[in-house]
């Protein structure tokens, strides 16, 4: 044996103490595994810890340790922490090798006997794995500046803003036709009742204008391909019709189209836009959209009014469809989220009673810019409501619809209850379950809603009917509710109702997330890489994730989250080059036969296929910018030719022969027999 | 077969991104499961080679285990679709050759799915013990607990040789 090996088994105080018996694990293994190359086997109370990792670094550079096995946690917690420990002594880090006896042992098993002896296995098939790891160096990529920021609410135009001010280059690609995200919706925010318009609209104002923001409005992401500072990214610019080169926004066209439609999205069914339009006055960028399947142009052939008016001659009815390539070092995905359909809950009448109304439209109701000009009227446009119910919780802590808590509801509900009262003087009442009304200022706010009179029912509706029994419900919705306070059921007459209508993932959000190489959650939420301690990161470097897309939260975490993202791509950035795995297939040239069965294993298309020529036969070959190192191909090659660094045949067949004790010493077992086996 | 003390010997294969860090998230969770099963980490169950399981059956396990991401969250977009081929076609082989086709099990686990990790453990530890030893090596009996050696096995490689040539 040439190797000489170092083991070092880890107490973690009494976490894997307390189950295995460290030191005669450790005592056996420099026994017992002495002929496979074990010079050095210590146990050691934390080997983490400093004094711990300077045990392993005096040990290299006294006793000239070739290989080094530590036998303590998961490596995906501290194989970083060894890693450099090794090369901090100067041996390469993928010679150091973890063993989990902590995860894999002394957490789940109760038997002390059986679980020092499979530590014992475990680490003889470290041992004998590590014997055939060889030297890697890490691969060094320069990152790309640019950062890809999807979806431009909140969230998004903070990370973007962020981003760009450091000096970097920004693509933002939003799906409407402005961005602005569900916040150029609102009127008021709460807790301060800030105008929403008032302190968004100089933000995207900010966004258009900025030099280092490249803004693609009208635009989805249909492919991404790469990694972590070298992303290569196609985003399909959808045909606006309008040649963006010579519009100036002045909006006559908007005017002179004759084609009115219900504006299901920004307006949310309440009001109504042309054919081709601009969502809101504010919106940026300025230029207009036309709607192909309303445009009279389009479905009829004649019109084309809005090219006639158009004083720049903007309007380009044979506009395609464009896909632009872009190369990005990083991607944040602000996607953001989609209101509960209140459709679903069919006995709230939602679609059904017409006077019954979702957060999001009265929020267009309110709306100063709205479509009723901010007046609080009922579905007829003129009657001012007498009463108001607001139901709290709706598709939300339900597990009929979704489990989670929307977090926003009880303050919207609390903001509506003010406006309402505010404007029209209605009584109010708020059906509630529970009042969720932590951080800054916002029971305060509550206490302020208490005092304005409004009513609050505490207990789930069961039901909005129009259908009145008693006299003055008439002409009424009716809320049928359990008081639980007073453990009765009450009837509560009301001119219109407000659905606090919870929050939902994005429909498409997981064709996103697959899109970009990163999950979802059980919800549907984007899964971040820690819950605590790495909010905005994924498992997938490079990609990371800010606002509603990673949960329900109000404006001011989504900004917080878009500038926390924006923080970690400057990090990255400023590194200017990134170190990646080394762990990548490639091909013996000389034993590869040309086959091809590895050529379709790969979903990276990392592997080319280069035909003969005069000079050499036909051979493939791995790109490894593009290999990920899974291994597919490693072990669908039938020829052997294929070799997986860090995770090659000979290890995992050495590892394998390890953890069956195989080449134990001096217990009655033969030695390895050595053999050729593939790499 | 039925020995009551014996204690058969699982070899795991899992992936990097969720089936080990399933095993992980079990031990956060101080999950309780027989100490019988080994792991292998691999970075995809798609590295897997059908001879490693063969190779773990002929060097004296009793069952063989293989666990990657759910179909459709592959951390390699597809590579667990490979997996799942080449478990089937190893479970007919083994069937071929003689060997119950149980002592091979396919599991999908993600990265939060410890208690399902440590569940399906312990139900194949139960089934395996209750198969008895596979016995492939010839050392039957070298593994029960009256013995002393309650997890190691012992012998030659002879059949690793013979089923590797």
């Amino acid at each position: 044996m040439t190797e000489r090996i170092g083991v070092y088994v880890c107490h973690c105080g009494s976490n894997i103490a307390g189950m295995v018996d460290v030191a005669d694990v450790a005592k056996w293994a420099g026994e017992k595994l002495k002929a496979r190359g074990v010079i050095v086997a210590r146990d050691y109370k934390f080997m983490c810890s400093s004094t711990g990792q300077e045990i392993i670094q005096k040990d290299i550079q006294e006793l000239g340790l070739t290989r080094v096995v530590v036998a303590a946690c998961s490596p995906h917690l501290h194989e970083p922490t060894f890693r450099t420990a090794c090369e901090r002594a100067g041996l390469n880090p993928y010679l150091c090798e973890m063993v989990s006896i902590r995860e894999q042992v002394s957490w789940v098993h109760t038997d002390k006997v059986a679980a020092t002896e499979k530590s014992k296995a475990m680490i003889a098939g470290g041992v004998e794995r590590v014997i055939y790891n060889e030297p890697l160096e890490q691969l060094r990529v320069p990152i790309n500046p640019a950062t890809l920021i999807v979806g431009s609410g909140i969230a998004g135009i903070q990370a973007a803003l962020e981003v760009a001010e450091s000096g970097s280059p920004v693509y933002l690609v939003e799906r409407e036709p402005s961005i602005g995200g569900h916040m150029a919706q609102f009127d008021k925010t709460f807790p301060t009742l800030d105008c929403s318009a008032c302190i968004l609209t100089p933000k995207m104002v900010q966004v258009g204008n900025h030099p280092n923001i490249t803004l693609m409005s009208y635009a989805e992401v249909t492919n991404v391909d790469g990694y972590v500072g070298n992303f290569t990214v196609t985003v399909k610019k959808k045909a606006r019709y309008v040649n963006t080169d010579l519009c100036n926004g002045c909006g006559v066209c908007q005017d002179k189209c004759p084609k009115k439609v219900i504006d299901p999205v920004f307006e949310a069914g309440l009001g109504y836009r042309k054919a081709i339009y601009r969502p809101f006055p504010q919106a940026v960028p300025k230029y207009p959209v036309i709607d192909r399947e309303n445009c009279t142009f389009f479905q009829k052939g004649t019109c084309k009014a809005c090219q006639k008016f158009c004083p720049t001659g903007a309007i380009d009815f044979n506009q395609k469809d464009e896909y632009v390539t872009l190369h990005v070092g990083n991607c944040i995905l602000a996607t953001g989220y989609d209101l509960f359909d209140a459709r679903r809950i069919s006995q709230y009448g939602y679609g059904r009673l017409a006077n019954v109304f979702t957060s999001l439209e009265f929020e267009r109701l309110s709306n100063a810019a709205g479509p009723t000009g901010g007046k609080i009227v009922l579905r007829d446009g003129v009657t001012v409501p007498q009463s108001v119910g607001i139901i709290h919780c709706v598709g939300s802590r339900d597990k009929h619809y979704n489990n989670y808590c929307s977090v926003i509801c009880c303050m919207q509900s609390l903001k509506f209850a003010h406006l309402v009262k505010e404007r029209t003087g209605a009584t109010v009442y708020n059906f509630y379950m529970d009042m969720r009304t932590a951080y800054k200022d916002y029971d305060e706010f509550y206490q302020r809603v208490l005092e304005e009179g409004t009513l609050f029912v505490r207990g789930r509706v069961a039901e909005v009917t129009d259908a009145a029994r008693l006299p003055g419900e008439e002409g009424k919705l009716i809320v049928q509710v359990e008081d639980t306070f007073i453990g009765k059921q009450r009837r509560i007459p009301v001119d219109m109702v407000i659905l606090s209508a919870g929050l939902e993932p994005r429909a498409d959000s997981k064709e996103l997330g697959k899109l970009f190489g990163i999950s979802c959650a059980a919800a549907g939420w984007f899964i971040e890489r820690h819950p605590k301690l790495d909010p905005v990161a994924t498992m997938t470097e490079g990609i990371f994730i800010a606002g509603a897309c990673q949960g329900p939260k109000d404006i001011p975490a989504s900004v917080a989250q878009g500038a926390a993202a924006a923080a970690r791509v400057i990090g990255k950035i400023q590194q200017k080059e990134i170190s990646i795995e080394p762990i990548r297939a490639s091909i013996d040239k000389e034993r590869c036969s040309a086959c091809r069965i590895c050529n379709n294993q790969c979903p990276f298309k990392a592997i080319n296929y280069i035909e003969a020529t005069a000079e050499h036969r036909a051979y493939s070959e791995v790109n490894p910018a593009l290999c990920q190192g899974c291994g597919t191909c490693v072990a669908a090659c039938p020829s052997g030719a294929i070799s997986g660094a860090a995770f090659s045949t000979s290890q995992l067949l050495a590892q394998l022969d390890g953890l069956m004790l195989l080449n134990v010493d001096g217990d009655g077992r033969g030695a390895r027999v050595e053999e050729t086996v593939p790499a | 077969m039925a020995d009551k003390t014996f204690e058969p010997l699982i070899i795991g294969f899992t992936c990097n991104w969720c089936s080990y860090r399933a095993a992980d998230s079990a031990g956060l969770g101080r999950m309780k499961y027989p100490p019988n099963i080994r792991l292998i980490r691999l970075m995809c169950s798609g590295r897997l080679d059908t001879t490693f399981v063969l190779r773990a059956f002929a060097n004296g396990a009793d069952g063989v285990l293989i666990s990657g991401c759910h179909p459709g969250d592959c951390h390699y977009v597809e590579q667990n679709y490979k997996t799942q081929s080449r478990f089937l076609l190893l479970r007919r082989l083994l069937a071929q050759m003689g060997i119950e086709p149980q002592r091979l099990k396919l599991l999908w686990a993600s990265a939060a799915e410890g208690a399902i990790f440590a569940d399906e453990v312990t139900k194949m530890t139960e089934e395996i013990r209750a198969l008895g030893p596979l016995n492939w090596r010839g050392d039957e009996g070298r593994r029960t607990k009256d013995e002393g050696h309650s997890l190691a096995v012992g012998g030659r490689r002879s059949a690793v040789a013979e089923v590797a040539a």
